[in-house]
């Protein structure tokens, strides 16, 4: 009796004890997740602050309306829906263009044997420890030469942002990809080909089908990339007309920031959304390819 | 695992029509390109042109060799990789070995072009009064009258003529003895002359002997001021008799003066030297190199040491709302970076912002973020923890789930307390697994130029630096700074070499890297 219930009491005070332990850890969580969520709710807030000036806004706004949505959607000299057009068209060709080049490209890694494979796919990986950032003087005179000839890829076009941003579709993402067809037995291709079919055939009905999940995670991943990316838009983008909307909002930002302050947030937010909804969504696949080292971009 | 050794695919597909679409497809390209890298060289981009040839020759060679079967696989691919990734690369290389920049803008054909067209009015040389005709065509005739009042009529690449009225076209002449028309051209007021760009530039007169306008009452018979000397590389000025040598891209008199505009040449290693050497950039180099470096360490020691604490925190599999406290912490890892620097300097802002707003009610002091330079640093590395420690907090979680309770189970048997499993079973098992991604980390913060730049732009500047560089700049941004500003002296040479270095450093890291994770090792495995 008298070992029951001094069990028993054990356990209730390691209940207790626990209890107390998960207390003070949701209590830091809270903590954590006020610092990590404020700058959010404050530029929520910002948005709906109708003096939408930096030195008037609290975090519950009185009189919170739509007005710095209004002014932001109706802006001559800040064309909001076009920036957003802008940089959906241009992450969704990139994405698509380079999930195309990558895919075609890891599959010849994968189930050819020629000589240089292997050398050629390290040195994909060396040449990507050169950020692109550090060309970016190269990039841009040489995107000036091209449009000296070519004028619809100089400078100022989104064909040439596009080209410049594919120039990566080679890049470490071939390796995830490689890896993952690396795991599809070879038994498949193989007796399709006894059956007579063509390696592109073999490719496209039978290994494409089943690299789905994968598709899908770089595809997002290099979506995400794209659409945040900054320095190679600002500096190949000229005219407001073409900006993406990174551009566009950092430019906005850079006059009179203060007083436009509202606006901007309704911007930033409005710009947002789209990528904070995959990631929430999709968190689980796009942390999945993160950590394998894929790429943003 | 065992290695496939069979040649795959077995056989290369050939056909006729496939052969004969291969080859239409290549005439086209070639056609195409042998258009474009003509202009390209023609205009002077001489690398530029190059490369688009060389590319094309394997394009060309990939497509018609059996053997490089699989390589028509990811030829797009190569050729933008080469295009854009490689050859900026190669062209950075070139140009930190240069003296491309302000005052060194253009090849040195294009220098020697300019130079070419000035023109001197020589001694002996004749000097006229001018009348401009344009025709329909927007052809141009002059009548040139000498000081006796010759008039003489002259168009571009014809010998001079002195017709009289009714010969050579030339109608009636008016009481200045000037023709009222000239046959198929209409005489132009003087206004229009006088406004008329075009006209300036125009030599009339067979060649040798050309004339100019030189001013809206002359017209002269003019002579190129300066001809190139090809053996000595070298201009030779033919009124003063002065010869210009080329010294590191500019003409220059041995007294000194040079002729403008100068040109792009290599000058070796100067750019190197100067990074290490030059007294006047050492002070503000040194700065922006150790931030550089004490920017990287520090956010990764920050970052990493926050995600980690947050995973080890909830890491029980049955913690409540785990899911709902992990979806509110990648937040700040869900928004754009470029939109949250933004709002935090916003929020950080001196007089205006919340943070400050709010630590001037309570305490009556708050951090100059923007104009001290370690609280800017401060603010920097505080904006970077909040950036990426989800990122860390998640591959961290991934890491310790992989951790077999097993090593726990015996750690509790031998005794050990909470801290000590952590030091030693947790910590050196996480590492091994996340060192790859912590290196890399690493790397993108060394350069991790938006926080940068969209933060405070590398602010507050460093006083005194002779090209702009601020306490918070890293070398990247230091580069942007030397290339695009634009304000003080555009210097793409300088900003090669110093990418070149930074290139260097970052490969030497990631060189290290793959010794320690077994990269290469993991790639033949999977041969």
């Amino acid at each position: 009796m008298s070992s029951l219930s001094s069990v028993r009491q054990a356990q209730n005070s390691a209940r207790l004890r626990r209890n107390f332990d998960i207390a003070i850890r949701l209590l830091i969580a809270a903590i954590l997740i006020a610092f990590s969520i404020f700058p959010v709710l404050w530029m929520i807030s910002a948005s709906f602050n109708p003096t939408g000036s930096l030195a008037t806004q609290t975090l519950i706004p009185p009189n919170a309306g739509l007005d710095n949505y209004q002014k932001l959607l109706t802006s001559r000299e800040f064309p909001f829906w076009t920036w957003m057009w802008n940089s959906i068209k241009i992450s969704s060709l990139t994405s698509v263009l380079s999930l195309t080049i990558t895919t075609i490209a890891a599959y010849a890694f994968s189930r050819f044997r020629f000589r240089g494979r292997i050398t050629m796919l390290k040195g994909i990986m060396l040449i990507n420890v050169f950020p692109a950032l550090l060309a970016l003087v190269a990039t841009f005179l040489m995107i000036s030469q091209l449009g000296d000839v070519l004028p619809a890829f100089g400078l100022n076009t989104h064909a040439s942002l596009i080209l410049v941003y594919l120039g990566g579709a080679m890049g470490i993402n071939i390796w995830l990809m490689k890896g993952y067809m690396d795991t599809i037995p070879r038994d498949i291709d193989e007796s399709a080909m006894i059956e007579g079919a063509s390696d592109w055939q073999i490719f496209s009905r039978l290994i494409l089908p089943l690299l789905r999940p994968i598709l899908i995670v770089i595809a997002i991943i290099n979506y995400i990339g794209t659409y945040g990316e900054f320095v190679l838009a600002r500096v190949l983008l000229k005219s407001t007309d073409q900006y993406t909307l990174m551009v566009g909002l950092q430019i906005f930002a850079g006059a009179q920031f203060q007083q436009r302050w509202g606006v901007f947030a309704a911007g930033a937010l409005l710009g947002a959304l789209p990528i904070m909804i995959i990631y929430l969504l999709l968190q689980d696949q796009i942390i999945g390819g993160l950590t394998q080292g894929a790429v943003k971009g | 695992m065992t290695v496939l050794e069979t040649p795959y695919p077995t056989k290369v597909p050939s056909s006729m029509p496939g052969l004969l679409a291969r080859l239409a497809f290549l005439a086209v390209l070639d056609v195409a390109v042998a258009w474009f890298s003509y202009r390209l060289i023609s205009l002077g981009y001489f690398p530029f042109g190059a490369a688009v040839l060389i590319i094309t020759v394997g394009i060309n060679l990939i497509i018609l060799i059996k053997k490089a079967y699989p390589l028509r696989w990811m030829v797009v691919g190569l050729v933008l990789m080469v295009l854009f990734t490689i050859y900026p690369i190669v062209f950075t290389i070139w140009v930190s070995f240069t003296n491309y920049g302000e005052g060194h803008l253009v090849t040195q054909e294009q220098a020697i072009a300019q130079i070419l067209k000035m023109k001197y009015l020589p001694e002996t040389g004749q000097s006229y009064k001018w009348t401009a005709y344009r025709s329909a065509e927007g052809e141009y005739a002059l009548w040139l009258q000498d000081a006796a009042g010759n008039g003489y009529l002259a168009k571009p690449g014809e010998p001079l003529l002195q017709p009289g009225p009714g010969e050579a076209g030339v109608g009636e002449l008016d009481e200045k003895g000037i023709p009222k028309t000239i046959e198929g051209y209409q005489r132009l007021s003087v206004l229009l002359a006088a406004t008329d760009k075009n006209l300036t530039e125009i030599l009339f007169g067979e060649a040798g002997k050309t004339i100019q306008i030189r001013s809206p009452g002359e017209a002269a018979e003019l002579l190129p001021l300066y001809v190139y000397d090809s053996e000595r590389d070298a201009m030779v000025n033919q009124e003063t008799g002065v010869s210009y040598r080329n010294l590191r891209g500019k003409f220059t008199a041995p007294n000194g003066d040079t002729l403008q505009p100068g040109f792009i040449a290599p000058i070796g290693f100067s750019n190197f030297r100067d990074f290490f050497l030059s007294p006047a950039l050492r002070g503000p180099l040194l700065r922006v190199t150790a931030w550089n470096f004490g920017f990287a360490f520090f956010s990764l020691l920050l970052n990493f040491s926050l995600g980690l604490a947050i995973a080890v925190l909830f890491n029980e599999p049955r913690f409540p709302f785990k899911k709902v406290i992990r979806s509110l912490l990648i937040i700040p890892y869900t928004v754009p970076a470029l939109i949250t620097i933004l709002i935090w300097r916003g929020m950080m802002n001196p007089q205006l912002g919340v943070i400050n707003r709010a630590m001037n009610t309570w305490f009556g002091w708050s951090p100059p973020w923007f104009t001290d330079e370690w609280w800017a640093k401060i603010a920097i590395l505080l904006v970077n923890l909040w950036l990426s420690y989800p990122y860390f907090m998640l591959i961290c979680s991934g890491a310790l789930q992989s951790i077999s309770e097993d090593y726990y189970a015996a750690a509790q048997v031998d005794g050990a307390s909470g801290w000590q499993q952590f030091r030693y079973i947790t910590l050196p098992l996480l590492l091994v697994a996340v060192g790859p991604l912590l290196v890399a980390s690493f790397t993108f913060n060394f350069n991790n130029f938006n926080l940068i730049y969209l933060f405070n732009a590398g602010g507050p500047p460093i006083a005194g630096a002779p090209t702009p560089a601020g306490h918070t700049d890293i070398l990247i941004s230091y580069v942007y700074n030397l290339a695009f500003s634009g304000s003080r002296g555009i210097n793409y040479g300088f900003a090669s070499a110093i990418t070149i270095i930074i290139f260097f450093i970052v490969g030497a890291i990631t060189l290290f890297q793959f010794r320690y994770t077994r990269m290469w090792e993991e790639v033949s495995e999977n041969v």
